[in-house]
């Protein structure tokens, strides 16, 4: 009802419609978090719901980079990864209480950030994809190496938190259900906080760079600073992502840091539609299900969703979500 | 390190320089198709692995070794030839990054494809007859095989420089290079000269691939850490310089070379610091144009 | 073992390659109501698909078994086959699935060190029973472990010792130990280490490589130099038939004997003849003790009739144990609850198919046997590729202690 060309649709039809998009886009923290709730009735089974959900914010935070901004890195897994394993050591070696350990995944997401920001800034465009995905390769290795902390390739395991205990009430956090809405929780509000950065005069300074350098410098902007900034902004979002998954799965893979990760960010936010609110969510769920789907019948779902995304270059470079939203605005 | 005699080291040298060798034609290709196409080709790991498996292919059909090497970086030039025509080029002027997004999604695919015609596990390829063996150059016994590949290699990069010297063609491709917009101008087709230089540098890696299999064997996820591996020899050298390239690629091979010798794990990371160095004190690269890099 | 470069390869010239290669289709049916549902994630993605299709296949064999022999008071098996992609987070979510979705009575897998661990993380906090046949003792130490845990498949601890005794005293005492720098890696010294420290070796190198190197030649004119009289090198799939065709090519073998501590038969049938030829190892089955063990011949013959004259092989053998325990455990005390399977679990004595075998107290660690076994030059398309030299018949002698592993 929303695709198809203004022409065949009724003069009130589409007033309404637009009407309900702009109010979409002033709620949209809200219909995303509505939609997150609703979620698990559609979903195949609540795991991978909650891994759509991790993925999402992951794709999101990416987002931030590459859609808003419209710088590609090709490392992100490296935040990603050095959240979830802040996270993981936190609560395995250290045992520290749950919402210390995430609060240390977005620490390590922004720290992770800043050493590859600091150094990867210094380029830029195409160069700039190339030198993150080498720079999160060597991250890659040396979380790799660090046997001790990280469990080298065998993995982080250990990471278990059985309960959580928030505003005094006493959740199973084994139990599917409760799994996913704690995580869900988390993930709306950093929704709500990237709505706020976006709405934000930051957020303008940050869309106003992608649109025109010259005329942000022109502007007085410091164009060096707002990169960095962003991309730690991007961390911490994806720290918290990676923390997340670190709960969820009772353990922190090495593959999480591994350059197929980034790539992952890089599919999920171009199938979904990059640059848009809600896009990332939608890529990175159609990338899981789609997976999760074509895995049933042949162990070759690369190719369909190889396919998909240089369908999606070519033809729909707006993604998935942010083709919907154009077609039902003109 | 009990003998570590000045013969060990020289072997350690040489066998430096045959790993760089493949990182050479790797990078060459990379640059090449930068520098003229301004696209960083994220699926050139996986030309090089398709080049490995057509060689493979036709090992296996009875071709001879000597013929392979001719008709493999011609078959994955092909391949690129197409790719440019048919994927690339409807994407030039929407922007740097999509391009290399689109190369991106090819390798996932090209890697899939290798996996549905040859399985997953992969194949040994046996080197040829004429090549098996080891020969003393001085310092050591040293596999016959690996002086052909630095061989070859220096082969193809004096064939290189004499037609980007020589020939009108390459007069073309290094004016192209330097400023597009009056080789347009002064009325060359310009997207044609794009079309064959990415044909070029996939052929590059296809014959790197081919060079690579009867060192190591071939399987479907061959070309991803060489991917990295060629972007840090084209940071060091300089995105767009052949000269980068070349130097870059043999001193990223003698230096993971040598790090296998002091402190073996460490190889690995040893040449992603040699990039972040490169790129704290210059990040154009040892021989890159400073006005790529703002 | 690891995700990217480790692999097996097959001759170029046996066409059964092309039959493997093409897409191989499970039918991943949802499973059907008061069946016994017994969970099996395996890598079907990945450079070890030819292994876990043996996997599967080895585990219908003992389905089969089962369901025919009556089941459980009538109550037929059903094997849920996963795709966990050799990827430690795909695992947990395949197990979590299975859990959650499926409903599983048992799980039984996998082949990656990472993924056994990943996946008894989600067995253990759900207390579902979990049998890994994964061949790395890193999930029978004590943090990994639960009562919920079993370990059907030997490790290269047990196996790096049997081949270091068998070695040291053959060959002699001067070694090099070439090892792939990762967890799994050091597990396969150790257990040679362990044996070399009391046999008196003397080690004239222990060298280090980074996991999925494709160039060994950087390390090896060293080792060439050093003429040692045994070369142990620890490594496991695509680094391991690298760095033996790279020793050939440099001929290392003419003066050093290569011994390794598994040899896998897919690896051995797809990487051919030269590379592997006179390389001494160790196993948990052949197909060629059938001559010895009746068990094995049963086996085989059944697998053979089930699978048009194919042999299986060491990774399907364990899968076929693993899910056999299980079944005739539950058959044994009538139902699938793990407070009743356990004790019999620990209890049980058998041999289903390369002699006696029992379940360890503290860590259900399986004790058996290990095959000594050297390559032979067989030609292409011959199954009869190993020739077996000794058999260490089962004990603890060679696992790690149960203080080695963190019990008191």
């Amino acid at each position: 009802m929303l695709l198809g060309s203004a022409t065949s649709v009724a003069p009130d039809t589409s007033e309404r419609v637009r009407g309900f998009l702009s109010f979409a886009q002033r709620r949209r923290a809200w219909l995303a978090a509505l939609f997150l709730i609703l979620f698990p009735l559609v979903a195949p089974f609540k795991a991978l719901a909650a891994m759509i959900l991790i993925y999402g914010l992951y794709a999101l935070g990416f987002n931030i980079l590459f859609g808003y901004l419209g710088l590609l890195s090709f490392g992100h897994s490296a935040l990603f990864g050095t959240g979830a394993y802040f996270c993981g050591i936190a609560i395995a070696h250290f045992g520290l209480p749950w919402w210390a350990a995430l609060a240390l995944g977005v620490l390590g997401g922004v720290l992770a950030a800043a050493a590859i920001g600091a150094l990867a800034i210094r380029t830029l465009g195409i160069y700039f994809a190339m030198v993150t995905l080498a720079l999160s390769q060597c991250l890659y290795y040396l979380f790799y190496e660090a046997t001790d902390w990280t469990g080298g390739e065998n993995g982080l395991t250990g990471v278990n938190v059985k309960t959580i205990n928030l505003f005094g009430f006493h959740l199973d956090f084994v139990n599917p259900i409760v799994h996913y809405y704690v995580i869900a929780a988390f993930v709306i509000v950093a929704l709500f906080a990237l709505s706020r950065i976006l709405a934000s005069p930051f957020g303008a300074v940050i869309e106003g760079v992608r649109e025109s350098e010259a005329r942000a410098r022109a502007s007085g902007i410091d164009v060096a600073r707002v990169r960095f900034v962003t991309f730690v902004v991007s961390g911490a979002f994806c720290g918290l992502a990676g923390a997340l998954l670190a709960l969820h799965l009772s353990i922190v893979p090495i593959e999480t840091m591994h350059y197929d990760t980034s790539g992952l960010a890089v599919m999920m936010c171009l199938l979904g539609g990059m640059g848009t609110f809600f896009g990332p969510f939608i890529g990175a769920a159609i990338f899981l299900l789609l997976e999760n789907l074509v895995s049933l019948y042949t162990v070759h779902w690369q190719l369909i969703v190889g396919a998909a995304f240089i369908a999606c270059v070519l033809f729909f470079p707006r993604g998935v979500w942010g083709t919907i939203l154009q077609r039902s605005r003109t | 390190m009990a003998d570590l005699t000045l013969q060990l080291l020289g072997l350690q040298l040489f066998t430096g320089i045959a790993l760089g060798a493949l990182y050479v034609l790797l990078a060459i290709g990379l640059s090449l198709i930068f520098g003229m196409l301004t696209v960083v080709n994220f699926a050139h790991g996986a030309f090089y692995m398709l080049g490995a498996y057509v060689g493979l292919w036709l090992l296996m059909h009875g071709v001879n070794f000597w013929t392979a090497l001719i008709l493999v970086p011609l078959a994955i030039g092909a391949l690129g030839l197409l790719v440019e025509r048919t994927l690339i080029r409807p994407l030039y002027g929407r922007g740097l990054d999509y391009p290399l997004l689109l190369t991106f999604g090819l390798s996932y695919m090209i890697v899939e494809l290798v996996r549905v015609f040859f399985g997953n596990t992969g194949y040994p390829v046996d080197t040829p007859d004429v090549l098996q063996g080891a020969v003393d150059i001085g310092v050591g016994y040293f596999p016959l095989y690996r002086l052909f590949v630095i061989a070859a290699t220096v082969v193809v990069l004096v064939g290189l420089w004499l037609f980007l010297e020589r020939t009108s063609f390459g007069l073309i491709v290094r004016a192209g290079a330097r400023d597009p917009e009056i080789v347009r101008i002064l009325g060359v087709n310009i997207a044609r000269v794009w079309l064959i230089v990415f044909g070029i540098g996939t052929g590059l890696a296809g014959l790197a691939g081919l060079l690579a299999a009867p060192l190591q064997g071939v399987i479907p996820e061959m070309g991803g850490p060489i991917l990295a591996e060629s972007f840090v020899v084209t940071v060091v050298g300089g995105m767009g310089s052949l000269l980068g390239a070349v130097v870059a690629g043999l001193l990223v091979g003698v230096v993971v070379s040598m790090t296998s010798l002091f402190a073996p794990e460490m190889s690995r990371v040893a040449i992603f610091a040699l990039m972040a160095i490169v790129l704290l004190l210059r990040p154009q690269g040892f021989f890159g144009r400073a006005g790529l890099m703002s | 073992m690891m995700k990217n470069n480790g692999l097996t390869r097959r001759q170029a010239v046996v066409a059964t390659g092309a039959a493997l290669a093409s897409p191989f289709l499970f039918n991943i049916a949802r499973a059907e109501a008061a069946t016994i549902k017994v969970g099996f994630p395996v890598p079907l993605t990945g450079p070890y698909g030819a292994e876990a299709q043996d996997q599967v296949r080895a585990a219908q064999v003992a389905i089969a078994e089962f369901n025919e022999t009556g089941g459980l008071k009538g109550r037929r098996a059903e094997l849920l086959v996963r795709d966990d992609k050799l990827n430690p987070g795909e695992a947990a979510t395949r197990a979590l699935e299975l859990i959650e979705s499926d409903k599983v009575d048992f799980i039984v897998g996998s082949l990656s060190a990472s993924v056994q661990l990943a996946v008894n993380n989600v067995t253990k906090v759900r207390k579902v029973l979990y049998n890994s046949i994964s061949q790395s003792d890193a999930i029978n130490e004590a943090k990994e472990f639960s009562r919920y845990t079993f370990h059907e498949a030997l490790n290269p601890h047990m196996t790096g010792g049997a081949v270091g005794r068998y070695a040291f005293s053959k060959y002699g005492k001067r070694v090099v130990f070439l090892s792939a720098d990762y967890a799994y890696g050091h597990e396969m010294v150790r257990g040679f280490q362990a044996v070399g420290k009391a046999m008196g070796i003397e080690t004239l190198a222990d060298i280090r490589h980074p996991l999925g190197a494709t160039d060994f030649s950087a390390l090896l004119p060293r080792i060439q130099a050093l003429k040692p009289d045994v070369l142990v090198i620890s490594n496991f799939g695509r680094d391991q038939q690298i760095v033996l065709k790279q020793a050939t090519d440099f001929g290392l073998k003419k003066s050093m004997k290569i011994v390794a501590p598994i040899l896998l038969y897919t690896a051995r049938i797809a990487a051919g003849a030269k590379a592997f030829e006179g390389v001494v190892g160790g196993t948990s089955y052949y197909w060629g003790l059938e001559k010895t063990i009746p068990s094995a011949k049963a086996f085989n013959d059944r697998f053979r009739k089930m699978y048009n004259g194919r042999l299986p092989s060491d990774y399907g053998s364990l899968a076929y144990a693993g899910v056999k325990t299980f079944l005739m455990a539950a058959r044994q005390v009538g139902t699938t609850d793990p407070e009743a399977v356990i004790p019999a679990m620990e209890a049980l004595k058998y041999d289903y198919y390369k002699g006696p075998e029992y379940y360890r107290k503290c860590d259900h660690q399986a004790v058996q046997s290990v095959l000594i076994i050297e390559s032979k030059n067989a030609p292409p398309g011959d199954p009869d590729v190993f020739n077996i030299l000794a058999v260490d018949q089962l004990s603890e002698a060679d696992l790690r202690s149960c203080q080695e592993l963190g019990f008191h």
